[in-house]
């Protein structure tokens, strides 16, 4: 194993890393701009470097400052997180070039699964279900009306290059079509720097499943169950369980499969994510994109496995074995996005925190980026903290999570966690049969 | 006279109208960034910008004015 790791995030996600690198002998080092200098996470790391402004280009996204500061304090891997550069094939390409180990899978698997229209075409070649769509870039909105002919409405309307569901928005005819298709364009250029635009057709009442892959390091690649995550609001996840709902034993069986097969299909190593579609009427499910990184809500399957998911990433980079043997599932786990934002329109609430007080107790755990007197700033995503629960069963997680909601105390600016108290008390979300309209659809509808 | 004011503290990402157009109810001014969302900020009411306060990489805090219309 190699002695240290450089952790090129920030918030809850590099304080998570920088737990697990040092719990298991690493020498942990934080980066963070001008803007988090007194976060948790910066205090908590071994050494911690300023790598720039509050802005992300300047800061988290600034290639060279981040290699900088990996030579300045001699670190031998680098662990990019979630979000900014964890995607970025050319950032991997370099930190390997630098000598220094990339905790990710390759930088041809990274690109290979970061443009959508290829991973569609490279999973249906491997026989992984995809839904109906375009195979090729859609070069304007005349051309998506004609594919939209083809493919039949409802569709969704997404930027190739695109994540965290900026730019995406579903559209039921020609008019809204053509508004999508532009608003789409303009927003795949502005975050992501692909034009590209795809289709898809829209599955009516679907549910959001992914799938937890490890790819090892002699090559086999497992899978560690799925997360159900289909609460949410502007097309994105504020709300993860496991296991789902709506996924039984048959169809479980078949999506773990798929997901390994795609893993193999770009000879991954590491943890990534498969994510689907699925039909719980029919029991029936289609890729959607492959996530080349830890994902955000990874704590659940932690809970219900009993593995640590950054150890074994750290683990596979170095070219070792995983330290666990798989085993089925054990209980249930849901985790609640803590976002800085109001509880009625979900806008952005920007400020500093006067009062923080997590919830604590038996199948409790919360990963938080800030404490109080900590100040949110608008340069980044809303994210707080998130606060997971586990049970024996399902109403024993949601009867933990009532209590812990009730007991996390954040004041000095505006949080979900009144929304989320409102969803327990919501019979489709306590009865499990929801679907990825609940929130924007029919809890919120205008 | 109608002053439009910032709901949160934000980057503003695009202005869109100048000083001296013609708005009406319902068009957007400025559009605001915040925590990685785009939040437009709408004319309430119909008019001619007499003012217009922010510039495009401006941050503004709660309660700043952008514009004001009359």
């Amino acid at each position: 194993m190699f002695e240290s790791v450089l952790v090129a995030n920030r918030g809850e996600i590099a304080r998570r890393v920088i737990r697990t690198a040092r719990g298991v002998g690493l020498k942990a080092i934080a980066v963070y701009s001008e803007a988090d200098a007194d976060l948790p996470y910066v205090q908590e790391a071994d050494e911690s470097v300023l790598i720039g402004p509050a802005k992300p280009a300047e800061s988290y996204l600034h290639v060279d400052s981040i290699i900088e500061a990996a030579r300045r304090t001699n670190a031998r891997a680098v662990h990019p997180g979630y979000g900014f550069l964890a995607e970025n094939a050319a950032f991997a390409e370099r930190v390997m070039a630098e000598g220094l180990v990339w905790v990710g899978p390759s930088a041809q698997a990274i690109a290979a699964m970061g443009d959508k229209i290829n991973a569609r075409n490279l999973m249906a070649a491997a026989g992984v279900p995809v839904a109906a769509g375009t195979p090729e870039p859609v070069p304007d909105a005349d051309a998506a009306v004609r594919e939209a002919a083809r493919i039949g409405y409802p569709v969704m309307v997404k930027a190739a290059g695109g994540g965290g569901g900026i730019g995406m928005s579903v559209a039921r005819d020609e008019p809204e079509l053509r508004k999508a298709y532009d608003t789409a364009r303009t927003r795949a250029e502005r975050f992501f720097g692909n034009p590209d635009i795809l289709l898809e057709r829209f599955v009516e009442r679907a549910r959001h499943v992914e799938v937890q892959i490890l790819g090892l390091a002699d090559g086999t690649v497992i899978a560690l169950g799925e997360r159900d995550c289909s609460v949410q609001r502007r097309h994105q996840k504020i709300v993860e369980e496991t296991p789902s709902p709506g996924v039984g034993a048959d169809l479980r069986a078949r999506m773990l499969a798929a997901a390994v097969r795609a893993g193999e299909a770009v000879g991954y190593r590491g943890a990534g994510t498969v994510e689907c579609l699925v039909d719980p009427a029919a029991q029936d499910f289609v890729f959607l994109e492959m996530n080349t990184r830890l994902q955000v809500e990874h704590p659940i399957t932690e809970l219900v496995t009993g593995v640590d998911l950054v150890e074994q990433q750290l683990l596979i980079a170095a070219g070792e074995p995983i330290s666990f043997a798989p085993a089925a599932p054990r209980g249930h786990a849901i985790e609640f996005r803590v976002y800085a934002e109001d509880p009625r329109r979900f806008l952005p609430s920007p400020g500093e925190i006067k009062v923080w007080e997590e919830p604590t107790g038996e199948g409790v755990r919360v990963d938080a980026g800030y404490t109080a007197g900590n100040k949110v700033t608008p340069f980044y995503d809303p994210l707080l903290a998130k606060l997971c629960v586990y049970g024996s069963d399902r109403p024993d997680a949601l009867r933990r999570a009532a209590g812990a909601i009730a007991a996390f105390q954040v004041d000095g600016l505006k949080t979900n966690l009144p929304f989320f108290a409102e969803l327990l008390e919501n019979a489709e979300f306590a009865q499990g049969t929801y679907d990825t309209g609940l929130v924007d659809g029919r809890m919120r509808a205008s | 006279m109608a002053e439009v004011r910032a709901e949160m503290v934000a980057n503003v990402w695009k202005v869109v109208v100048q000083e001296g157009a013609q708005v009406d109810d319902g068009d957007t001014l400025v559009i605001l960034e915040s925590m990685k969302m785009e939040i437009p900020v709408i004319a309430e009411n119909s008019g001619t910008v007499v003012q217009l306060k922010v510039a495009e990489g401006d941050v503004v805090q709660e309660g700043d004015l952008i514009a004001v219309i009359e």
